[in-house]
Protein backbone atom coordinates (compact mmCIF):
# COMPACT_ATOMS: atom_id res chain seq x y z
CA UNK A 1 0.00 0.00 0.00
CA UNK A 2 1.67 3.34 -0.97
CA UNK A 3 1.55 6.27 1.05
CA UNK A 4 -1.14 8.60 1.50
CA UNK A 5 0.46 12.06 1.14
CA UNK A 6 2.28 10.11 -2.35
CA UNK A 7 -1.05 8.92 -4.09
CA UNK A 8 -1.52 9.81 -6.97
CA UNK A 9 -5.10 10.93 -8.08
CA UNK A 10 -6.90 9.84 -10.94
CA UNK A 11 -9.89 11.55 -12.49
CA UNK A 12 -12.81 9.02 -13.63
CA UNK A 13 -15.54 10.33 -15.78
CA UNK A 14 -18.70 8.08 -16.97
CA UNK A 15 -22.28 8.42 -17.42
CA UNK A 16 -22.92 4.90 -16.29
CA UNK A 17 -22.82 5.05 -12.38
CA UNK A 18 -22.42 1.52 -12.35
CA UNK A 19 -18.89 1.96 -14.60
CA UNK A 20 -17.99 4.75 -11.97
CA UNK A 21 -18.55 2.49 -9.32
CA UNK A 22 -16.62 -0.37 -10.22
CA UNK A 23 -13.39 1.41 -11.53
CA UNK A 24 -13.12 3.45 -8.71
CA UNK A 25 -13.16 0.47 -6.56
CA UNK A 26 -10.40 -1.27 -8.44
CA UNK A 27 -8.48 1.79 -8.20
CA UNK A 28 -8.63 2.68 -5.28
CA UNK A 29 -7.80 -0.80 -4.06
CA UNK A 30 -4.43 -0.38 -5.73
CA UNK A 31 -3.84 2.71 -3.66
CA UNK A 32 -4.75 5.83 -5.93
CA UNK A 33 -6.90 8.92 -4.95
CA UNK A 34 -10.18 8.80 -7.02
CA UNK A 35 -12.11 11.51 -8.15
CA UNK A 36 -15.38 10.45 -10.02
CA UNK A 37 -17.58 13.11 -12.15
CA UNK A 38 -20.52 11.89 -14.12
CA UNK A 39 -20.70 13.79 -17.05
CA UNK A 40 -18.81 15.90 -19.45
CA UNK A 41 -20.13 19.22 -17.71
CA UNK A 42 -19.19 17.77 -14.16
CA UNK A 43 -16.06 16.76 -15.06
CA UNK A 44 -15.26 19.72 -16.84
CA UNK A 45 -16.14 21.94 -13.53
CA UNK A 46 -13.76 19.62 -11.31
CA UNK A 47 -11.10 20.19 -13.75
CA UNK A 48 -11.23 23.76 -13.05
CA UNK A 49 -10.26 22.86 -9.59
CA UNK A 50 -8.09 20.07 -9.70
CA UNK A 51 -4.81 19.07 -11.25
CA UNK A 52 -5.59 15.17 -11.67
CA UNK A 53 -2.11 12.64 -11.94
CA UNK A 54 -4.02 10.88 -14.81
CA UNK A 55 -7.61 11.04 -16.54
CA UNK A 56 -10.07 8.36 -17.88
CA UNK A 57 -13.07 9.41 -19.88
CA UNK A 58 -15.77 7.43 -21.62
CA UNK A 59 -16.34 8.93 -24.92
CA UNK A 60 -20.16 9.36 -25.47
CA UNK A 61 -21.71 10.79 -22.83
CA UNK A 62 -24.13 14.15 -23.23
CA UNK A 63 -22.47 15.04 -26.19
CA UNK A 64 -21.54 12.45 -28.78
CA UNK A 65 -17.80 13.46 -28.36
CA UNK A 66 -17.47 14.80 -24.73
CA UNK A 67 -14.75 12.39 -24.19
CA UNK A 68 -12.73 14.41 -27.25
CA UNK A 69 -13.45 17.39 -25.57
CA UNK A 70 -12.68 16.62 -22.12
CA UNK A 71 -9.00 15.08 -23.70
CA UNK A 72 -8.48 18.94 -25.42
CA UNK A 73 -9.21 20.33 -22.01
CA UNK A 74 -7.07 18.29 -19.90
CA UNK A 75 -3.92 18.85 -22.22
CA UNK A 76 -4.29 22.56 -22.39
CA UNK A 77 -4.53 22.94 -18.74
CA UNK A 78 -2.30 20.40 -17.68
CA UNK A 79 -0.42 19.14 -20.38
CA UNK A 80 1.62 16.52 -18.86
CA UNK A 81 -1.40 14.44 -17.83
CA UNK A 82 -2.19 10.76 -19.40
CA UNK A 83 -5.45 10.18 -20.63
CA UNK A 84 -7.27 7.06 -21.18
CA UNK A 85 -10.50 6.97 -23.53
CA UNK A 86 -13.02 4.55 -22.78
CA UNK A 87 -15.30 4.06 -26.71
CA UNK A 88 -17.37 1.59 -27.52
CA UNK A 89 -17.19 3.65 -30.89
CA UNK A 90 -15.92 0.55 -32.82
CA UNK A 91 -19.03 -1.61 -32.40
CA UNK A 92 -21.52 1.72 -33.33
CA UNK A 93 -20.11 2.95 -36.28
CA UNK A 94 -17.51 0.93 -37.44
CA UNK A 95 -15.45 3.91 -37.00
CA UNK A 96 -11.78 2.49 -35.62
CA UNK A 97 -9.20 4.73 -34.26
CA UNK A 98 -6.13 4.04 -32.24
CA UNK A 99 -3.17 5.75 -30.74
CA UNK A 100 -0.41 4.10 -32.04
CA UNK A 101 0.78 6.57 -34.38
CA UNK A 102 2.36 10.15 -33.39
CA UNK A 103 -0.29 12.05 -35.59
CA UNK A 104 -3.57 10.25 -34.53
CA UNK A 105 -2.01 10.81 -30.91
CA UNK A 106 -1.44 14.58 -32.09
CA UNK A 107 -5.33 14.47 -33.18
CA UNK A 108 -7.29 12.84 -30.40
CA UNK A 109 -5.72 14.01 -27.22
CA UNK A 110 -5.45 10.61 -26.16
CA UNK A 111 -2.30 8.65 -24.19
CA UNK A 112 -4.56 5.03 -24.66
CA UNK A 113 -8.20 4.10 -26.53
CA UNK A 114 -9.88 1.26 -25.01
CA UNK A 115 -12.84 -0.67 -26.13
CA UNK A 116 -15.70 -0.21 -23.82
CA UNK A 117 -16.38 -2.76 -21.76
CA UNK A 118 -12.79 -2.69 -20.75
CA UNK A 119 -11.86 -4.90 -17.57
CA UNK A 120 -11.30 -2.50 -13.88
CA UNK A 121 -7.88 -4.94 -13.94
CA UNK A 122 -7.05 -3.94 -17.87
CA UNK A 123 -7.79 -0.33 -17.04
CA UNK A 124 -5.43 -0.53 -13.61
CA UNK A 125 -2.50 -2.39 -16.19
CA UNK A 126 -2.73 0.68 -18.54
CA UNK A 127 -2.96 3.23 -15.63
CA UNK A 128 0.29 1.89 -14.26
CA UNK A 129 2.02 1.86 -17.66
CA UNK A 130 1.30 5.45 -18.14
CA UNK A 131 2.11 6.67 -14.50
CA UNK A 132 5.46 4.97 -15.04
CA UNK A 133 6.13 6.95 -18.40
CA UNK A 134 6.92 10.14 -18.58
CA UNK A 135 4.61 11.53 -21.10
CA UNK A 136 5.41 14.92 -21.57
CA UNK A 137 6.84 15.98 -24.60
CA UNK A 138 6.99 12.87 -27.35
CA UNK A 139 9.86 11.20 -25.57
CA UNK A 140 7.97 7.67 -25.15
CA UNK A 141 7.37 7.62 -29.08
CA UNK A 142 11.37 6.96 -29.67
CA UNK A 143 11.29 4.74 -26.62
CA UNK B 1 -32.70 11.46 -68.91
CA UNK B 2 -30.18 8.57 -68.72
CA UNK B 3 -28.93 6.27 -71.48
CA UNK B 4 -29.12 2.48 -71.46
CA UNK B 5 -26.81 0.30 -73.27
CA UNK B 6 -28.66 -2.20 -75.40
CA UNK B 7 -26.80 -4.82 -77.43
CA UNK B 8 -28.41 -6.15 -80.89
CA UNK B 9 -27.09 -9.62 -81.97
CA UNK B 10 -27.74 -10.47 -85.54
CA UNK B 11 -26.08 -11.35 -88.50
CA UNK B 12 -27.83 -9.09 -90.65
CA UNK B 13 -26.59 -5.67 -91.05
CA UNK B 14 -30.15 -4.53 -92.17
CA UNK B 15 -31.64 -5.61 -89.05
CA UNK B 16 -28.94 -3.86 -86.98
CA UNK B 17 -28.85 -0.80 -88.80
CA UNK B 18 -33.05 -1.19 -88.31
CA UNK B 19 -33.12 -1.37 -84.57
CA UNK B 20 -30.33 1.17 -84.10
CA UNK B 21 -32.57 3.75 -86.37
CA UNK B 22 -35.95 2.96 -84.62
CA UNK B 23 -34.37 3.19 -80.82
CA UNK B 24 -32.26 6.61 -81.86
CA UNK B 25 -34.50 9.02 -80.33
CA UNK B 26 -36.69 6.29 -78.12
CA UNK B 27 -37.63 7.51 -74.48
CA UNK B 28 -38.97 5.45 -72.16
CA UNK B 29 -40.09 7.46 -69.17
CA UNK B 30 -41.19 5.30 -65.89
CA UNK B 31 -42.65 8.17 -63.51
CA UNK B 32 -42.69 5.63 -60.46
CA UNK B 33 -39.41 5.37 -60.47
CA UNK B 34 -38.17 9.26 -61.48
CA UNK B 35 -36.75 7.39 -64.28
CA UNK B 36 -36.35 8.49 -68.02
CA UNK B 37 -34.43 6.24 -70.44
CA UNK B 38 -33.05 6.33 -73.69
CA UNK B 39 -30.92 3.91 -75.43
CA UNK B 40 -27.40 4.13 -76.72
CA UNK B 41 -26.99 0.57 -79.29
CA UNK B 42 -23.77 -1.34 -79.80
CA UNK B 43 -23.88 -4.00 -82.67
CA UNK B 44 -22.75 -7.33 -82.89
CA UNK B 45 -22.68 -9.98 -85.88
CA UNK B 46 -22.40 -12.92 -84.76
CA UNK B 47 -21.91 -15.10 -81.05
CA UNK B 48 -18.04 -14.40 -80.97
CA UNK B 49 -18.47 -10.37 -80.95
CA UNK B 50 -21.29 -10.06 -79.20
CA UNK B 51 -19.26 -12.35 -76.34
CA UNK B 52 -16.40 -10.02 -77.05
CA UNK B 53 -18.56 -6.51 -76.86
CA UNK B 54 -20.30 -7.86 -73.26
CA UNK B 55 -17.02 -8.66 -71.72
CA UNK B 56 -15.56 -5.36 -72.86
CA UNK B 57 -19.08 -3.29 -70.70
CA UNK B 58 -22.10 -5.29 -70.28
CA UNK B 59 -25.41 -3.67 -71.81
CA UNK B 60 -28.67 -3.65 -69.75
CA UNK B 61 -30.69 -4.72 -72.49
CA UNK B 62 -29.67 -7.09 -75.07
CA UNK B 63 -31.44 -8.06 -78.04
CA UNK B 64 -30.83 -11.75 -79.36
CA UNK B 65 -31.22 -13.21 -82.62
CA UNK B 66 -32.42 -16.89 -82.62
CA UNK B 67 -30.12 -17.94 -85.76
CA UNK B 68 -26.65 -16.80 -85.49
CA UNK B 69 -23.34 -18.10 -87.70
CA UNK B 70 -21.40 -19.66 -84.94
CA UNK B 71 -23.43 -20.71 -83.04
CA UNK B 72 -27.41 -20.48 -81.92
CA UNK B 73 -29.34 -17.58 -80.02
CA UNK B 74 -29.77 -20.49 -76.66
CA UNK B 75 -26.55 -21.55 -76.53
CA UNK B 76 -25.43 -17.71 -76.41
CA UNK B 77 -27.88 -17.48 -73.83
CA UNK B 78 -26.34 -19.77 -71.81
CA UNK B 79 -23.29 -18.93 -72.34
CA UNK B 80 -24.41 -15.25 -70.60
CA UNK B 81 -26.65 -16.81 -68.10
CA UNK B 82 -23.17 -18.20 -66.37
CA UNK B 83 -21.57 -14.63 -66.05
CA UNK B 84 -24.20 -14.12 -63.79
CA UNK B 85 -24.80 -10.50 -65.49
CA UNK B 86 -27.94 -7.57 -64.06
CA UNK B 87 -29.46 -7.43 -67.66
CA UNK B 88 -32.08 -8.56 -69.21
CA UNK B 89 -32.95 -10.49 -72.75
CA UNK B 90 -35.19 -10.09 -75.73
CA UNK B 91 -35.12 -12.90 -78.19
CA UNK B 92 -35.68 -12.41 -81.86
CA UNK B 93 -36.45 -15.46 -83.94
CA UNK B 94 -37.91 -15.81 -87.65
CA UNK B 95 -39.17 -19.75 -86.70
CA UNK B 96 -41.45 -18.92 -83.38
CA UNK B 97 -41.96 -22.10 -82.56
CA UNK B 98 -43.41 -23.00 -78.70
CA UNK B 99 -40.49 -25.27 -77.98
CA UNK B 100 -37.81 -22.66 -78.40
CA UNK B 101 -39.75 -20.25 -76.97
CA UNK B 102 -40.04 -22.46 -73.65
CA UNK B 103 -36.24 -22.64 -73.77
CA UNK B 104 -35.47 -19.26 -74.13
CA UNK B 105 -37.41 -18.34 -71.53
CA UNK B 106 -35.75 -21.14 -69.20
CA UNK B 107 -32.46 -19.85 -70.08
CA UNK B 108 -33.55 -16.37 -68.99
CA UNK B 109 -35.09 -14.74 -71.64
CA UNK B 110 -37.85 -11.33 -70.59
CA UNK B 111 -39.71 -11.58 -73.82
CA UNK B 112 -39.85 -12.74 -77.41
CA UNK B 113 -40.10 -11.04 -80.77
CA UNK B 114 -41.64 -12.50 -84.19
CA UNK B 115 -39.55 -11.82 -87.01
CA UNK B 116 -40.24 -9.69 -89.00
CA UNK B 117 -40.87 -7.47 -86.24
CA UNK B 118 -42.34 -3.27 -87.01
CA UNK B 119 -40.90 -0.99 -85.12
CA UNK B 120 -43.49 -0.46 -82.83
CA UNK B 121 -43.52 -3.98 -81.98
CA UNK B 122 -39.58 -3.39 -80.90
CA UNK B 123 -40.51 -0.48 -78.92
CA UNK B 124 -43.02 -2.27 -77.38
CA UNK B 125 -40.83 -5.18 -76.28
CA UNK B 126 -37.57 -2.60 -75.26
CA UNK B 127 -40.27 -0.48 -73.24
CA UNK B 128 -41.56 -3.18 -71.30
CA UNK B 129 -38.17 -5.27 -70.53
CA UNK B 130 -37.06 -1.28 -69.63
CA UNK B 131 -39.23 -1.05 -67.05
CA UNK B 132 -38.90 -4.76 -65.76
CA UNK B 133 -35.44 -4.35 -65.38
CA UNK B 134 -35.63 -0.92 -63.87
CA UNK B 135 -37.63 -2.07 -61.13
CA UNK B 136 -35.70 -5.35 -60.25
CA UNK B 137 -32.68 -2.95 -59.78
CA UNK B 138 -35.10 -0.44 -57.28
CA UNK B 139 -36.39 -3.71 -55.50
CA UNK B 140 -33.08 -4.85 -55.10
CA UNK B 141 -31.05 -1.50 -54.54
CA UNK B 142 -34.20 -0.96 -51.39
CA UNK B 143 -33.50 -4.59 -50.42
CA UNK B 144 -29.78 -3.63 -49.74
CA UNK B 145 -30.47 -0.17 -47.93
CA UNK B 146 -32.64 -2.60 -45.48
CA UNK B 147 -30.39 -5.23 -44.91
CA UNK B 148 -27.99 -1.92 -44.29
CA UNK B 149 -30.63 -0.59 -41.65
CA UNK B 150 -31.07 -3.87 -40.03
CA UNK B 151 -27.14 -3.90 -39.39
CA UNK B 152 -26.48 -0.48 -37.72
CA UNK B 153 -29.63 -1.62 -36.02
CA UNK B 154 -28.45 -4.74 -34.60
CA UNK B 155 -25.00 -3.25 -34.34
CA UNK B 156 -26.37 -0.92 -31.88
CA UNK B 157 -28.65 -3.43 -29.67
CA UNK B 158 -25.20 -5.21 -28.98
CA UNK B 159 -23.90 -2.28 -27.63
CA UNK B 160 -26.64 -1.49 -25.86
CA UNK B 161 -26.67 -4.95 -24.20
CA UNK B 162 -23.28 -5.34 -23.43
CA UNK B 163 -23.10 -2.05 -21.00
CA UNK B 164 -25.74 -3.80 -18.29
CA UNK B 165 -23.76 -7.21 -18.85
CA UNK B 166 -19.89 -5.69 -18.21
CA UNK B 167 -21.71 -3.95 -15.28
CA UNK B 168 -23.47 -7.02 -13.70
CA UNK B 169 -20.22 -8.99 -14.69
CA UNK B 170 -18.15 -6.47 -12.96
CA UNK B 171 -20.22 -6.44 -9.91
CA UNK B 172 -20.32 -10.37 -9.21
CA UNK B 173 -16.60 -10.64 -10.00
CA UNK B 174 -16.21 -8.27 -6.97
CA UNK B 175 -18.71 -10.00 -4.24
CA UNK B 176 -16.71 -13.22 -5.84
CA UNK B 177 -13.67 -12.10 -4.88
CA UNK B 178 -14.72 -9.96 -2.16
CA UNK B 179 -13.04 -7.10 -3.21
CA UNK B 180 -14.50 -4.35 -1.67
CA UNK B 181 -13.78 -5.11 2.27
CA UNK B 182 -15.97 -6.17 4.52
CA UNK B 183 -18.68 -4.43 5.18
CA UNK B 184 -21.72 -6.29 3.68
CA UNK B 185 -24.07 -3.63 2.83
CA UNK B 186 -21.59 -2.64 0.03
CA UNK B 187 -22.70 -6.12 -1.47
CA UNK B 188 -25.75 -5.13 -0.83
CA UNK B 189 -25.76 -2.33 -2.93
CA UNK B 190 -24.10 -4.17 -5.48
CA UNK B 191 -26.59 -7.02 -5.69
CA UNK B 192 -29.13 -4.17 -6.04
CA UNK B 193 -27.56 -2.33 -8.52
CA UNK B 194 -27.07 -5.96 -10.92
CA UNK B 195 -30.56 -6.25 -10.49
CA UNK B 196 -31.46 -2.74 -11.59
CA UNK B 197 -29.12 -3.18 -14.63
CA UNK B 198 -30.66 -6.68 -15.48
CA UNK B 199 -34.57 -5.18 -15.08
CA UNK B 200 -33.10 -2.62 -17.82
CA UNK B 201 -31.99 -5.54 -20.08
CA UNK B 202 -35.37 -7.40 -19.62
CA UNK B 203 -37.02 -3.93 -20.25
CA UNK B 204 -35.08 -3.51 -23.52
CA UNK B 205 -35.89 -7.45 -24.73
CA UNK B 206 -39.66 -7.10 -23.90
CA UNK B 207 -39.71 -3.46 -25.92
CA UNK B 208 -37.44 -5.25 -28.60
CA UNK B 209 -39.65 -8.61 -29.10
CA UNK B 210 -42.59 -5.73 -29.10
CA UNK B 211 -41.20 -3.31 -32.20
CA UNK B 212 -40.12 -6.77 -33.85
CA UNK B 213 -43.48 -7.91 -33.76
CA UNK B 214 -45.16 -4.64 -35.19
CA UNK B 215 -42.85 -4.21 -37.74
CA UNK B 216 -42.68 -7.43 -39.17
CA UNK B 217 -46.80 -7.23 -39.46
CA UNK B 218 -46.65 -10.77 -38.50
CA UNK B 219 -48.34 -10.47 -35.01
CA UNK B 220 -52.51 -10.99 -35.46
CA UNK B 221 -54.13 -8.09 -34.72
CA UNK B 222 -56.55 -8.36 -32.87
CA UNK B 223 -59.29 -5.34 -33.92
CA UNK B 224 -62.66 -4.47 -32.18
CA UNK B 225 -64.63 -1.68 -31.25
CA UNK B 226 -63.17 -0.26 -27.78
CA UNK B 227 -63.34 2.25 -25.66
CA UNK B 228 -60.09 3.90 -25.20
CA UNK B 229 -61.04 5.83 -22.36
CA UNK B 230 -61.49 2.48 -20.42
CA UNK B 231 -57.66 1.07 -21.53
CA UNK B 232 -56.48 4.64 -20.20
CA UNK B 233 -58.47 3.83 -16.58
CA UNK B 234 -56.64 0.86 -16.39
CA UNK B 235 -53.60 1.50 -17.75
CA UNK B 236 -53.50 4.76 -14.80
CA UNK B 237 -54.50 2.47 -11.92
CA UNK B 238 -51.24 0.20 -13.06
CA UNK B 239 -48.92 3.07 -12.77
CA UNK B 240 -49.95 4.35 -9.58
CA UNK B 241 -48.14 2.56 -7.07
CA UNK B 242 -45.22 4.12 -9.66
CA UNK B 243 -45.88 7.45 -9.66
CA UNK B 244 -46.90 7.19 -5.41
CA UNK B 245 -43.05 6.16 -5.11
CA UNK B 246 -42.20 9.09 -6.88
CA UNK B 247 -44.57 11.35 -5.29
CA UNK B 248 -46.04 12.10 -8.41
CA UNK B 249 -50.16 13.04 -8.78
CA UNK B 250 -51.49 10.87 -11.69
CA UNK B 251 -55.01 11.95 -12.99
CA UNK B 252 -57.44 10.63 -16.05
CA UNK B 253 -59.01 13.77 -17.68
CA UNK B 254 -61.94 11.92 -20.19
CA UNK B 255 -64.60 13.27 -20.08
CA UNK B 256 -66.50 11.16 -22.32
CA UNK B 257 -66.04 7.76 -24.06
CA UNK B 258 -63.79 7.57 -26.46
CA UNK B 259 -64.95 4.73 -28.91
CA UNK B 260 -62.28 3.55 -31.62
CA UNK B 261 -62.19 0.85 -33.41
CA UNK B 262 -58.08 -1.15 -32.54
CA UNK B 263 -56.27 -3.82 -31.02
CA UNK B 264 -56.38 -3.30 -27.22
CA UNK B 265 -52.77 -4.36 -26.78
CA UNK B 266 -51.31 -2.06 -29.11
CA UNK B 267 -53.24 1.17 -27.71
CA UNK B 268 -52.07 -0.21 -24.20
CA UNK B 269 -48.29 -0.39 -25.05
CA UNK B 270 -49.10 3.19 -26.64
CA UNK B 271 -50.28 4.21 -22.84
CA UNK B 272 -47.93 2.19 -21.01
CA UNK B 273 -45.20 3.98 -22.59
CA UNK B 274 -46.07 7.43 -22.44
CA UNK B 275 -47.12 7.32 -18.90
CA UNK B 276 -43.98 5.24 -17.82
CA UNK B 277 -42.12 8.29 -19.03
CA UNK B 278 -43.95 10.86 -17.91
CA UNK B 279 -43.24 9.58 -14.23
CA UNK B 280 -39.93 8.80 -15.11
CA UNK B 281 -38.71 11.50 -16.07
CA UNK B 282 -40.79 13.92 -13.86
CA UNK B 283 -39.67 15.71 -10.46
CA UNK B 284 -40.58 14.94 -7.05
CA UNK B 285 -43.79 16.04 -6.05
CA UNK B 286 -44.76 16.81 -9.68
CA UNK B 287 -47.86 15.97 -11.68
CA UNK B 288 -49.23 13.38 -14.60
CA UNK B 289 -51.87 13.99 -16.56
CA UNK B 290 -53.62 11.58 -18.82
CA UNK B 291 -56.14 12.96 -21.35
CA UNK B 292 -58.47 11.43 -23.50
CA UNK B 293 -60.93 12.90 -25.88
CA UNK B 294 -62.77 11.07 -28.87
CA UNK B 295 -64.38 12.20 -32.01
CA UNK B 296 -65.55 10.63 -34.80
CA UNK B 297 -63.36 7.45 -35.78
CA UNK B 298 -60.58 9.44 -33.84
CA UNK B 299 -59.31 9.83 -30.62
CA UNK B 300 -56.39 12.20 -29.55
CA UNK B 301 -54.39 10.89 -26.43
CA UNK B 302 -52.76 13.62 -24.75
CA UNK B 303 -50.15 13.00 -21.68
CA UNK B 304 -48.41 15.90 -19.50
CA UNK B 305 -45.77 16.01 -17.15
CA UNK B 306 -44.50 18.19 -15.02
CA UNK B 307 -40.75 16.73 -15.52
CA UNK B 308 -37.48 17.64 -16.60
CA UNK B 309 -38.40 18.47 -20.45
CA UNK B 310 -35.85 18.61 -23.39
CA UNK B 311 -34.28 20.94 -25.77
CA UNK B 312 -36.29 21.73 -29.14
CA UNK B 313 -32.91 19.72 -30.65
CA UNK B 314 -33.11 16.76 -28.40
CA UNK B 315 -37.22 16.54 -29.06
CA UNK B 316 -36.53 16.27 -32.84
CA UNK B 317 -34.41 13.19 -32.63
CA UNK B 318 -36.98 11.96 -29.66
CA UNK B 319 -38.32 8.86 -31.45
CA UNK B 320 -35.62 7.56 -33.52
CA UNK B 321 -34.54 3.76 -32.45
CA UNK B 322 -32.15 4.19 -29.56
CA UNK B 323 -32.51 7.62 -28.76
CA UNK B 324 -32.16 8.63 -25.40
CA UNK B 325 -31.38 11.85 -23.92
CA UNK B 326 -28.37 12.27 -22.88
CA UNK B 327 -27.90 14.59 -19.73
CA UNK B 328 -27.07 15.25 -15.97
CA UNK B 329 -31.03 14.96 -15.03
CA UNK B 330 -31.79 11.60 -16.91
CA UNK B 331 -28.47 9.83 -15.74
CA UNK B 332 -30.21 7.84 -13.40
CA UNK B 333 -32.53 6.91 -15.38
CA UNK B 334 -33.00 3.82 -16.75
CA UNK B 335 -34.85 2.69 -20.40
CA UNK B 336 -34.49 1.65 -23.54
CA UNK B 337 -34.52 4.09 -26.21
CA UNK B 338 -37.14 2.24 -27.74
CA UNK B 339 -40.37 3.28 -25.76
CA UNK B 340 -41.00 5.89 -28.24
CA UNK B 341 -40.27 4.81 -31.68
CA UNK B 342 -42.79 1.65 -30.65
CA UNK B 343 -45.49 4.55 -30.12
CA UNK B 344 -44.60 6.42 -33.26
CA UNK B 345 -45.01 2.85 -35.31
CA UNK B 346 -48.02 1.91 -33.93
CA UNK B 347 -49.40 5.39 -34.02
CA UNK B 348 -48.99 5.28 -37.82
CA UNK B 349 -51.00 1.93 -38.16
CA UNK B 350 -54.07 3.84 -37.06
CA UNK B 351 -53.66 6.69 -39.85
CA UNK B 352 -52.07 8.78 -36.56
CA UNK B 353 -48.77 10.39 -35.34
CA UNK B 354 -47.23 11.09 -31.83
CA UNK B 355 -45.87 14.77 -31.30
CA UNK B 356 -43.80 16.77 -28.45
CA UNK B 357 -43.85 20.05 -27.09
CA UNK B 358 -41.34 20.63 -24.44
CA UNK B 359 -39.40 23.02 -22.57
CA UNK B 360 -36.45 22.45 -19.97
CA UNK B 361 -37.31 22.03 -16.84
CA UNK B 362 -41.07 22.93 -17.22
CA UNK B 363 -42.24 19.57 -18.79
CA UNK B 364 -43.42 18.26 -21.61
CA UNK B 365 -46.97 17.20 -23.55
CA UNK B 366 -46.90 14.38 -25.66
CA UNK B 367 -49.86 14.13 -27.84
CA UNK B 368 -51.17 11.06 -29.81
CA UNK B 369 -53.45 11.16 -32.91
CA UNK B 370 -55.24 7.81 -33.52
CA UNK B 371 -57.75 7.20 -35.99
CA UNK B 372 -60.16 3.88 -36.67
CA UNK B 373 -58.26 0.84 -37.79
CA UNK B 374 -58.62 -0.66 -40.94
CA UNK B 375 -60.44 -4.12 -40.75
CA UNK B 376 -58.36 -5.34 -43.72
CA UNK B 377 -54.78 -3.94 -42.39
CA UNK B 378 -53.79 -7.37 -41.33
CA UNK B 379 -49.96 -6.50 -41.96
CA UNK B 380 -48.18 -3.23 -42.75
CA UNK B 381 -50.07 -0.43 -42.90
CA UNK B 382 -48.28 0.39 -46.46
CA UNK B 383 -49.49 -3.09 -47.69
CA UNK B 384 -52.66 -1.27 -47.99
CA UNK B 385 -54.12 0.26 -51.25
CA UNK B 386 -54.77 4.12 -50.77
CA UNK B 387 -58.42 4.74 -51.39
CA UNK B 388 -59.44 6.34 -54.75
CA UNK B 389 -60.01 9.95 -54.13
CA UNK B 390 -62.66 12.00 -55.90
CA UNK B 391 -61.25 14.25 -58.76
CA UNK B 392 -58.22 12.23 -58.94
CA UNK B 393 -58.10 12.89 -62.34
Amino acid sequence: MSDKSSARTILVVDDDPDVVEQLTLSLAAKGYKVVAAGSQAEAEETLLGLQPDLAIFDLMMENMDSGFVLCHTVKKLYPGTPVILLTAVTAQTGVAFATQTAEARSWIKADTVLDKPARPEQIAAEVARLLRTPVAGDAHAHA
Amino acid sequence: MDNLRLQVVDDEQGMRLGVARALRHFRVSLPELDGDFGFEVVEAADGRQALELIGRQAPDVLLLDHKLPDTSGLELLEQIRAMNLDLIVIMATAYASLETAVAATKSGAYDFLAKPFTPEELKDSVRKATRHLMLQREARRLAAEKRQIRFRFISVLAHEMKAPLAAVEGYLRIIKERAAGDDPAVYDHMVDRSLVRLEGMRKMIFDLLDLTAIESGQKKRELAGLDVVEVAQAAVETFLPDARERRVTLTLDAPAPAPLFADRGEIEIILNNLISNAIKYNRDGGSVTVSVAGGTGRVRLVVRDTGIGMTAADAARLFNDFVRIKNEKTRKIMGSGLGLSIVKKLASQYDGGVSVASEPDKGSVFTVELANARPEAGGPAEAVPAPATAGGN
